[in-house]
């Protein structure tokens, strides 16, 4: 790209807000009553973490991994590419995102949710408030319910909660599980922030949160 | 900057072959855009086009393609043909060709495309894909967009325009990116058409681009007359002078067009919108009377001390 310090953010928005929102709305519509059952895997991910049972790192990760496979094909190869060419180079990022929680849950010893420290309790809050905070959302910011963002079906709540989620984990291949969601929701809130919209400021944040407890960590040991 | 006298201004119409036309509009129909000729070929074109950047970018919604084929619907209506569009807009090409399809394929339409791909080979895959989406039998003009790959390009739609596949070739910059390059390929090869940016506060193609189109008999697109919406929005609360009056514009979108329109060397205008009211207020903008070089020096210095 020529002459790339004369652009600015918004020049690289192909679409505008409306068209943005009902994207959401339209899928929504095509995925009710999935919600339910996303909704129902969410919060099973948050009490496995807390009660630890047997094999719960490998049903952790294959929730984790259907979702992100999910929500990559669902929404982003099938919706939102249709309006934003460069999601169709993003979308395989959530299928690796799959294979990576998958190969991670399989392995023996690949992930264990044992972390009990702040970063872990931070961890359970955001991802807790992926899951319930986010469909929340709309009226808050003008928007009609049938546009809500729910974990599981809507990309920047299921990334949320997995970051969350893995902050309570443990494993050789956790640092590699975080750069998918992290680098999605910088994509997220600044493409929310191109198109002027107060909400940008939440997957930022998140974002935020997560890199910061993930250095307290360190710090810490 | 380059100060237009009325003389230049007579000058440069004269030369570029952009003289102003006014059709007669038959009785009761709404008045007939401006017509502006073709300086390669005579052909006239409304000097009030459609542009798709961002609008037309909808996906597969179905109200808002619906929407699309209604403001397609519109612009046709008030007397546009002009409609332009680039691969790299998303889904607007496809959106064009539901609109185009769901009107019957209106007669009128000229269609204005890009060859938008850093891979010189894919660009005759793509321009064949685009025609596709369009669901045209071929494009009037394709341009390369943003002198991506430029040699190549052009090389394959100059081949194009000689075996009958194109009827015009072009090239495309926008918000004054690369114009000493830009102007280097016009002096070199015989384009038809150049998109560029220019608007009331955005003048620096009146510097030697404009100046330079008209030498070389080059028809030129305005594109982003109004900042991509940012010029309408800040100028919305102002009030438009009363002397707004005197060259028929009721609105800032159609004082900004009226600005536009009124450069000798300028042929078209694409203005994008989503508002079937807003096709037709631009479309109406390119009716009535356009300011003289004096009037536009007016309207740019009351714009500037805004």
């Amino acid at each position: 790209m020529s002459e790339w310090w004369t652009y600015r953010l918004e020049d690289f928005l192909l679409f505008s807000p409306r068209v943005y929102w009902r994207m959401f709305e339209l899928n929504n519509a095509a995925s009710w009553p999935l919600h339910l059952l996303t909704l129902a895997a969410g919060l099973a991910l948050v009490v496995l973490v807390l009660r630890r049972p047997r094999r719960h790192g490998f049903w952790i990760a294959l929730v984790l991994a259907a979702l992100f496979a999910f929500v990559g094909w669902s929404f982003l190869r099938s919706r939102y590419a249709a309006i934003n060419w460069a999601i169709a180079y993003v979308a395989p990022a959530f299928g690796l995102q799959a294979l990576l929680l998958a190969i991670g849950g399989a392995a023996r010893g690949g992930l264990a949710f044992d972390r009990r420290d702040i970063a872990g309790r931070l961890g359970l809050l955001i991802a807790v408030v992926g899951l319930v905070a986010y469909p929340l959302l709309p009226p808050l910011f003008g928007r009609p319910w049938s546009s809500a963002e729910v974990f599981g079906i809507a990309p920047d709540p299921t990334a949320i909660t997995t970051l969350g989620v893995l902050l309570a984990a443990s494993g050789g291949l956790v640092p590699l599980l975080f750069a998918i969601p992290l680098l999605w929701l910088l994509l997220s809130g600044l493409t929310l922030h191109a198109m002027g919209d107060p909400q940008a400021w939440l997957p930022l944040l998140a974002a935020a949160i997560t890199v910061a407890a993930l250095a307290l960590r360190r710090i810490a040991r | 900057m380059m100060i237009i006298t009325r003389r230049t201004f007579v000058k440069a119409a004269a030369a570029s072959g952009a003289a102003l036309v006014l059709p007669a509009a038959a009785p009761g129909a709404p008045p007939a855009p401006v017509m502006r000729a073709v300086p390669s070929s005579g052909e006239m074109l409304p000097a009030v086009g459609l542009g798709t950047w961002i609008t037309f970018n909808v996906g597969d919604d179905p109200v808002l393609r619906d929407e699309c084929a209604e403001v397609i619907a519109a612009f046709f209506a008030a007397g546009g043909r002009m409609i332009d569009s680039s691969p790299m807009y998303g889904s607007s090409q496809p959106v064009i060709g539901y609109g185009l399809e769901k009107l019957g394929r209106p007669e009128a339409l000229f269609s204005a495309e890009k060859v938008w791909t850093s891979s010189a080979g894919d660009g005759p895959a793509q321009i064949k894909q685009s025609r596709r989406f369009w669901g045209v039998p071929r494009f009037d003009l394709v341009q390369v967009h943003n002198l991506v790959a430029w040699e190549t390009h052009l090389e394959t739609l100059f081949a194009m325009k000689a075996d009958g596949r194109i009827r015009y070739v072009g090239i495309t910059t926008s918000e004054g990116r690369r114009h000493d390059l830009f102007e280097q390929i016009m002096r070199a090869h015989p384009l038809d058409f150049v998109q560029l940016t220019y608007n009331v506060v955005d003048r620096e193609a009146e510097e030697r681009l404009l100046p330079l189109a008209a030498e070389r008999g080059m028809a030129v697109i305005v594109n982003r007359p109004f900042q991509q919406g940012a010029l309408t929005r800040q100028l919305q609360g102002e009030t438009l002078p009363d002397w707004a009056a005197e060259i028929g514009a009721g609105t800032w979108a159609q004082f900004i067009l009226k600005f536009i329109l009124s450069h000798p060397s300028v042929t078209v205008a694409i203005p994008a919108t989503t508002r079937v009211d807003h096709v037709r207020e631009n479309v109406m903008a390119a009716t009535g009377p356009l300011p003289d070089a004096a009037m536009r020096e007016r309207m740019a210095a009351y714009v500037r001390d805004l």
